[in-house]
C-alpha cells in the first residue's frame, strides 16, 4: 500500500508521530489514516454537524431505554410479589435490572453527548497563588492585635486565669457524662472479679446440668459412649442467655481414657470424657473444629490449634493460653454435670487478668 | 433548532431572587466555567464521592424498616428454614427487609456493594494521589482529610457490618471485643463502656446504628464537604504536558462540559451498585443464621478492607506476657495488641505523615499543581509499592482459611509463609520497584535522546540498514521534559569541611544522607547516550532530515 | 507408498481412527458393565451369601490396606467395629479404595465394580466382623420428613465450624478440611455423623437423636437447594468473593468508564 521509497525520500512529513506504549505502527497506518484528534490547539473545538446528529440519534435512544427501564420497573414493583427465596429472587433480578439497565442508558447517553455533540475544549486559565500578600497579611496580624489588646484579654490575667479554669471542667462534662455507658459502673479490680467467673459457678450451690447445644437436653454419661465424639455444651437454665453462653459454652470430647495426655487434669474428666471453655483464649471466638484423628482443637478465626488430649495447650497460632478445663462429673441419675466453675478466666486476655494459670497451680498446690 | 439568544425566564426569574438575596452572581462567574483537567485517574475519587451519596440514599431506604434492637424474638416472616428460631430484632428486621419488603433486598444488597466499592475507590484514589505526589503544597490539608475519611469509613463499615446480628457479623463483633479488651489499662474499660457490661450485653447493635447512621456519616458528609471544597478552591492539578505548568490549569470548562462527565460518573457508579445488587448476592444473611456466642462458622471473614488486620491477627505468633508475675494486673496480650494495632498504626501514621516527611527531606517548599509522574520519583514510587506489598499480603493471609481449603494448601504452610512474606516482601518490592522506575527513567531519556521507532528502513549509501527515528509528538514529547529533578537539600559541606546549618547533629545528618539519597536526578533526561547504542543506529534522532541520516 | 500407507496418510485418517477408539471403548464398557448384571441377579436372588461375596471383594479391594481380615496394617486402619454405615459412606463417596495416601482421602468418582449390591456385600461383610453403626433406612434420611428449621440450629450448633453455614467445607490443620456438603446424598450425611469418618468427631445417635439428624439432613438440602435471591451465590462463602468482585467487576469498571469519558476521541481523518 505504501510506498516505501516514497518514505524514505520526504520522510520529515510522512513519517507518523507516535504515541508512546501504543504498538508500532503497522504499513498501513504510514499512510496516517488515523491520527489523534489535535488536542493540542487551545480552544474550542466544535464536532461537525454530520456525526453530531448521529451522535444524536444514539442519545436518544439511550433516554428512550431508561424511559422504558422505569416505567418497567414501576410495573415489576406491582407485579412480583415477594417472600420465598424463589419469589425474592424473581423480584430483586426484574426491580434490580430495570435499575440498573435505566441508570445505564442516562449513563451512556450522557457521555455520548459528552464525548461528540458537545465541543472539545482545551482551556488555559491562569493559577493564582494562594497566599494573600504580605501587606494584607500584615493588616490582618494589625487587626488581631488591636482586637486582642482592646478585649484586655491580655492585660487582665485574672480574667484570663479564671477563663481557662472555667472551661477545663466544662470541656471535661461530655465524658463524664459518657460514665454510664457501662451499666455496671465497675472500676478496674471488679472488672477482673467478673470477667474470672462464669454461671457454672452455681452448680456450687445446685448442681447444673451439661445441657447440649441445639437439642435443649441433658445427657448421660453413658450416652455419650462414642470415642471421637465432640458435642456443643451450654448450662442448665441459660440456654438462650447471651452474656452467659459468651463465657459458659464448652466442648464436650469423649476419649479413649489411654489417649489422654497428662497435660488434661484426669480428676477433671469423667470416663473419658472432658469439659473445655469454648471460647478461644486469642480473642473469643469459639474454638469448635476438632479432629478426632488429631485431636486438634482449631479456632477457625485465627487458627490457634490447640491440643485437646493434652489439657487443651497450644500448639499452633496466636493464641498464647490452653483452653480452661472445666470440673465435671455425674448426678445420681447419671447425667453430666459441672462440679465447679473455671479456675481461671476465660476468653481472650485483660490487663487485670494476671497469670491466672500459675496463681491456679500455686492454689492447688498450696 | 435554534440557539438560545437570551436566558429563558423560567431560569433568570429564579436566579435574580436569590442573586438579590445572597449576591451569587460574583461567585458564579467565576466558577461556572471553571477549569478541570481531563484524566481518568482524577475521577477515581469522584467515585468514592458518588458511592457516599447512594449509601446514604438506600441506607435511608433500609432504616424505615431495620430495628437495632437485641430482645429476643422468634421469627415468623417469610424465610421457612429460620421459622420458630430465636433470634434478636435486628436480625428479624434484617431478614424482614431481605423477604417482606419489595426492592429491600435490592437495596440491602446495594447498600453493602456501595461501601466496599467506597473504601475501595478511597483507597485507588488514594493511591493515585500519593504516587503522582499531589499531597505535596498546597494539599496537605486535603490529604490529611482523606486519611482521616478513610480511618473513618473503616469504623462506618464495622459499625454497619455488626448491625444485622448475623453469626458472620457477630464473629466480627467478638473479635472487635477481644481485640478492645487486650488493651493495656483501659481496655476492659473500654470493653464495658461499648457493650455495656459484659459481652455482648444488650446494647451494642443500639449503639453502634446511632454510630454508623448519625455520628460517622456526619462526620464523613462534613470532611467530604471539606475535602471537594479544598479541591475546588486549590484547583485540580494536571498531567504533565500540553503546555500545563504550574501556574495554569488546562481542561474542561466545568458548565458545561465536566458537569455532565461527572454527572455521567454519577449514574456509572449508580448502576454499576444497582448491577452489582442485581446479579451478585451479598452477605446472605438467612444462610448465616442469627448470632449466637457459642457458635462459629468456618470461613468466617471481615469485609474486604478489614482483611488485613484478620491477616496480620492470623500471622502473629502466640506472645503474652505478665509484666508484674502472678495473680496481679498487668497481662499484656502481645499476639493481640501488635497485630491489631502496628499494622494500622504503621499505615494511617505513615499516610499522614508522609507529606511532612517528603518536604522535611526535599525541602520543597514550592506549590506545586503538576503531576509527577510515578518513575521520576523513584524512592517515594519504591516506598507506596512496598507499602501495598506489606498490606496486600497481610490482607492474603486474612483469607488464608479460603486459601488453603480451595487451592489445597496446608493452613499452617499458609501462615508460615506469610510471616515471612511480610517481612521480606515489602523489602523486594522497594528493590524491584526502584529498578523499574530507573529503567522507565532511561527509556524516556532514550525517547529524548533518540527519538523513537519510525517503523522506516532506510538503506545508507554503503549498504547498512537502520531504522530511522523519529522525534515523539508533542504531547509525549511536553509531558517528557516536564521531568524535574526530586529536589533536595543543600547538603554539600563548605571549603572548610562543615555541614551546612541543619545538618549537623545526628538528625540532622540523617536528613541531609536522606535527602542525597532521596533527591537528585538519577538519570538525566540527556542520558540517552551511552549505554550500548552505537552512534550509528541513533543517528537519525529528530527531523528525520536526510543529513542527519547519513554517517558522520 | 503402497496403497495402505497411502491411506493413512489421508487428513481425514485420524478422525477416523479416533472414532473407531471411542467406539470401541463404548462397546467394552458396555459389554463389562451387561458381565456384571448376571452376578447382581444372582446376588439379588439371595443364591450367594451377602457376607461372603462381600470378604472376596474386601480382600481384592481393600486388603492391601486394611489387612486380609480387616485387622488394620501401617497404611490403614483397622474395620472391626467400624459398621456398615462407615462402608457405605467411604465407598458410595468414593473415598475409598483410596487413590494415594495423603492427609485426607478426597470424594472422587466410584470405581466401576462399586454400585449398591456390591456395597451393601462390603457393608455386610465388615458389619460381620465386629458390628458398629448400620446403614439407616430410607425413612431416617428422608428430607421431608424432617423439621428443616430445627435443624438449622443443630447445624449451626454442631457442623459449620467445619462445614460453613453453607455447608461449603473449609480448612482444617496441616492440609486437612472439612469437605463441602453439597454433594453428598441424605443417606451419606447421616453415615458421617455416626462414623465420624477420617478426622471429622462422632455424633452418635444418643447424644444426638435420628429424628435430630433428620432434621438437619432436611436444612441441609433444603438450603443447598434453594435459589440465591440475590443473583449469583459467589460460592455462598461470604467476604472473601465479595470483596474479589468489588476489586475485579467493581473498580475495574469504573476505571474503564472513567477512560472512556476522559479519552481522546479519535478521528478518522
Amino acid at each position: 500500500m505504501t510506498d516505501n521509497e516514497h518514505e524514505i525520500e520526504q520522510p520529515d512529513e510522512r513519517v507518523p508521530k507516535r504515541v508512546i506504549g501504543t504498538p508500532a505502527p503497522g504499513t498501513s497506518m504510514l499512510g496516517a489514516k488515523e491520527t489523534v484528534e489535535d488536542a493540542d490547539v487551545p480552544g474550542v473545538m466544535i464536532p461537525d454537524e454530520k456525526s453530531a446528529r448521529k451522535a444524536e440519534k444514539i442519545v436518544a435512544l439511550c433516554f428512550t431505554i431508561t424511559f422504558l427501564s422505569a416505567i418497567a420497573f414501576i410495573i415489576l414493583y406491582v407485579q412480583i410479589q415477594v417472600g420465598t427465596p424463589e419469589s425474592t429472587g424473581q423480584s430483586n433480578l426484574a426491580l434490580g435490572g430495570t435499575l440498573t439497565l435505566a441508570l445505564l442508558g442516562l449513563a451512556v447517553g450522557i457521555t455520548v453527548w459528552v464525548r461528540s455533540i458537545m465541543p472539545k475544549y482545551n482551556l488555559i486559565q491562569e493559577r493564582h497563588d494562594l497566599a494573600t500578600d504580605e501587606t494584607t497579611r500584615e493588616e490582618v496580624a494589625d487587626t488581631f492585635l488591636q482586637g486582642a489588646n482592646e478585649s484586655g484579654f491580655v492585660k487582665r490575667p485574672l480574667l484570663r486565669r479564671t477563663l481557662l479554669l472555667a472551661s477545663a471542667p466544662l470541656g471535661l462534662l461530655p465524658l463524664v457524662l459518657l460514665r454510664d455507658l457501662d451499666n455496671s459502673k465497675m472500676t478496674g479490680a471488679n472488672f477482673n472479679k467478673l470477667l474470672r467467673h462464669t454461671v457454672w459457678a452455681e452448680t456450687r450451690k445446685k448442681p447444673m446440668k451439661l445441657i447440649v447445644e441445639g437439642t435443649g437436653q441433658p445427657i448421660r454419661a453413658a450416652d455419650f459412649n462414642s470415642p471421637g465424639g465432640i458435642l456443643s455444651v451450654v448450662p442448665e437454665g441459660y440456654e438462650h442467655d447471651m452474656n452467659a453462653l459468651a463465657k459458659a459454652t464448652l466442648i464436650l470430647i469423649k476419649f479413649r481414657p489411654e489417649d489422654l495426655k497428662p497435660g488434661t487434669n484426669k480428676n477433671w474428666t469423667h470416663d473419658g470424657i472432658v469439659a473445655y471453655s469454648k471460647i478461644c483464649t486469642h480473642v473469643g471466638c469459639p474454638a469448635a473444629l476438632y479432629e478426632q484423628t488429631t485431636h486438634h482443637i482449631l479456632c477457625p478465626c485465627h487458627q490457634s490449634t490447640f491440643d485437646a488430649a493434652d489439657g487443651a495447650k497450644v500448639i499452633f497460632g496466636p493464641a498464647a493460653r490452653p483452653l480452661p478445663q472445666l470440673n465435671i462429673g455425674v448426678d445420681a441419675e447419671g447425667f453430666l454435670i459441672a462440679k465447679d466453675d473455671f479456675n481461671v478466666p476465660v476468653g481472650p486476655s485483660y490487663w487485670e487478668r494476671g497469670d491466672a494459670e500459675q496463681a491456679a497451680r500455686e492454689g492447688s498446690t498450696a | 433548532m435554534s440557539e438560545l439568544t437570551s436566558v429563558p425566564k423560567a431560569i433568570s426569574g429564579p436566579s435574580s431572587f436569590l442573586d438579590d438575596r445572597l449576591g451569587a452572581g460574583n461567585f458564579l462567574k467565576r466558577n461556572l466555567r471553571k477549569i478541570f483537567p481531563d484524566h481518568w485517574t482524577y475521577l477515581l475519587g469522584e467515585v468514592a464521592l458518588y458511592s457516599f451519596i447512594i449509601l446514604l440514599l438506600t441506607g435511608t431506604f433500609l432504616t424505615l424498616w431495620f430495628k437495632p434492637g437485641m430482645e429476643h424474638v422468634i421469627y415468623d416472616g417469610s424465610y421457612a428454614p429460620l421459622k420458630g428460631v430465636g433470634m434478636s430484632q435486628a436480625y428479624a428486621s434484617s431478614l424482614e427487609i431481605s423477604f417482606d419488603v419489595r426492592g429491600g433486598l435490592l437495596m440491602r444488597q446495594m447498600h453493602h456493594w456501595a461501601a466496599l466499592l467506597f473504601v475501595a475507590s478511597m483507597m485507588v484514589h488514594m493511591l493515585r494521589v500519593f504516587f503522582m505526589g499531589a499531597y505535596r503544597k498546597p494539599r496537605e490539608l486535603t490529604w490529611l482529610i482523606g486519611v482521616i475519611l478513610l480511618t473513618l469509613a473503616l469504623a462506618e463499615g464495622l459499625t454497619g457490618y455488626s448491625l444485622p446480628d448475623d453469626l458472620l457479623s457477630g464473629a466480627g463483633l467478638r473479635i472487635t471485643e477481644g481485640v478492645a479488651i487486650s488493651l493495656p489499662l483501659v481496655g476492659t474499660y473500654i470493653t464495658f463502656f461499648l457493650f455495656g457490661g459484659e459481652y455482648p450485653g444488650m446494647d451494642v447493635i443500639s449503639r453502634f446504628y446511632s454510630l454508623h447512621i448519625l455520628l460517622i456519616p456526619g462526620i464523613l458528609l462534613a470532611l467530604i464537604g471539606a475535602h471537594v471544597v479544598l479541591t475546588w478552591v486549590q484547583k485540580h492539578t494536571q498531567m504533565p504536558g500540553r503546555g500545563a505548568n504550574n501556574h495554569n490549569v488546562v481542561g474542561a470548562p466545568f458548565y458545561p462540559a465536566f458537569m455532565l462527565k461527572a454527572g455521567a460518573m454519577f449514574l456509572f457508579t449508580f448502576a454499576l451498585v444497582a448491577g452489582l445488587g442485581t446479579f451478585a448476592q451479598i452477605n446472605p444473611i438467612w444462610i448465616f443464621g442469627p448470632y449466637n456466642p457459642a457458635d462459629i462458622s468456618a470461613g468466617s471473614q471481615p469485609d474486604f478492607y478489614m482483611g488485613f488486620l484478620e491477616g496480620s491477627l492470623r500471622l502473629m505468633p502466640a506472645w503474652e506476657i505478665n509484666l508484674f508475675g502472678t495473680a496481679h494486673a498487668g497481662t499484656l496480650p502481645l499476639s493481640v495488641i501488635i497485630p491489631a494495632l502496628l499494622p494500622m498504626g504503621i499505615i494511617m501514621t505513615g499516610l499522614a505523615l508522609y507529606p511532612f516527611l517528603e518536604r522535611w527531606v526535599t525541602g520543597d517548599h514550592r506549590a506545586l499543581h503538576v503531576s509527577d509522574r510515578p518513575r521520576n520519583n523513584p524512592h517515594r514510587t519504591s516506598i507506596g509499592m512496598s507499602a501495598i506489598v506489606f498490606y496486600g499480603v497481610l490482607w492474603l493471609l486474612g483469607a488464608n482459611d479460603e486459601l488453603s481449603a480451595n487451592f489445597q494448601i496446608s493452613l499452617n504452610v499458609t501462615t508460615y509463609v506469610g510471616r515471612v512474606l511480610v517481612l521480606v516482601g515489602p523489602v523486594l518490592a522497594y528493590i524491584i520497584t526502584y529498578r523499574i522506575c530507573l529503567g522507565l527513567q532511561r527509556s524516556d531519556a532514550a525517547v529524548i535522546g533518540h527519538g523513537v521507532e519510525s517503523g522506516v528502513i532506510k538503506r545508507l549509501p554503503h549498504g547498512e540498514f537502520i531504522e530511522v527515528h523519529t522525534a515523539p509528538i508533542d504531547t509525549v514529547e511536553d509531558s517528557l521534559r516536564a521531568k524535574e529533578p526530586v529536589p533536595m537539600l543543600p547538603v554539600e559541606e563548605d571549603s572548610a569541611g562543615i555541614p551546612p546549618k541543619g545538618m549537623r547533629g545526628p538528625l540532622g545528618k540523617l536528613r541531609a544522607a536522606m535527602s542525597k539519597s532521596y533527591g537528585g536526578e538519577k538519570i538525566p533526561l540527556d542520558d540517552g547516550h551511552g549505554h550500548g547504542h552505537d552512534d550509528d543506529e541513533h543517528a537519525a534522532v529528530g527531523s528525520g532530515d536526510d543529513k542527519s541520516i547519513t554517517r558522520h | 507408498m503402497t496403497r495402505t500407507t497411502a491411506w493413512r496418510r489421508h487428513p481425514l485418517a485420524r478422525y477416523a481412527v479416533l472414532v473407531l477408539a471411542l467406539a470401541l471403548i463404548g462397546v467394552a464398557y458396555a459389554t463389562l458393565v451387561q458381565g456384571s448384571r448376571p452376578a447382581d441377579a444372582a446376588l439379588a436372588s439371595g443364591k450367594l451369601d451377602d457376607v461372603a461375596q462381600g470378604k472376596s471383594l474386601f480382600q481384592a479391594h481393600c486388603s492391601s490396606c486394611h489387612g486380609l481380615s480387616a485387622e488394620g496394617t501401617s497404611t490403614g486402619p483397622t474395620l472391626v467395629g467400624v459398621g456398615a454405615a462407615a462402608v457405605d459412606f467411604q465407598v458410595s463417596s468414593g473415598r475409598m479404595p483410596a487413590a494415594n495416601p495423603g492427609a485426607q482421602a478426597p470424594r472422587k468418582p466410584t470405581p466401576r465394580w462399586v454400585n449398591e449390591e456390591t456395597t451393601r456385600q462390603l457393608a455386610a461383610y465388615v458389619q460381620s466382623l465386629g458390628g458398629g453403626p448400620t446403614i439407616p433406612s430410607k425413612d431416617q434420611v428422608d428430607p421431608a420428613m424432617g423439621n428443616a428449621a430445627k435443624g438449622g440450629e443443630l447445624f449451626r450448633a454442631n457442623c459449620i465450624q467445619c462445614h460453613n453455614w453453607g455447608g461449603a467445607g473449609g480448612a482444617l490443620t496441616r492440609g486437612k478440611y472439612a469437605p463441602s456438603l453439597n454433594e453428598s446424598s441424605p443417606q451419606q450425611i447421616y453415615e458421617a455423623m455416626v462414623t465420624g469418618p477420617q478426622a471429622m468427631p462422632v455424633f452418635n445417635d444418643t447424644t444426638i437423636t435420628p429424628q435430630e439428624k433428620r432434621d438437619m439432613i432436611a436444612y441441609i438440602t433444603e438450603v443447598r437447594s434453594q435459589r440465591d435471591p440475590g443473583g449469583f451465590g459467589l460460592g455462598r462463602i461470604g467476604p472473601v468473593t465479595e470483596g474479589l468482585v468489588a476489586w475485579v467487576v467493581g473498580i475495574s469498571f469504573m476505571a474503564l468508564v472513567a477512560i472512556w469519558i476522559t479519552a481522546k476521541k479519535r478521528k478518522k481523518s
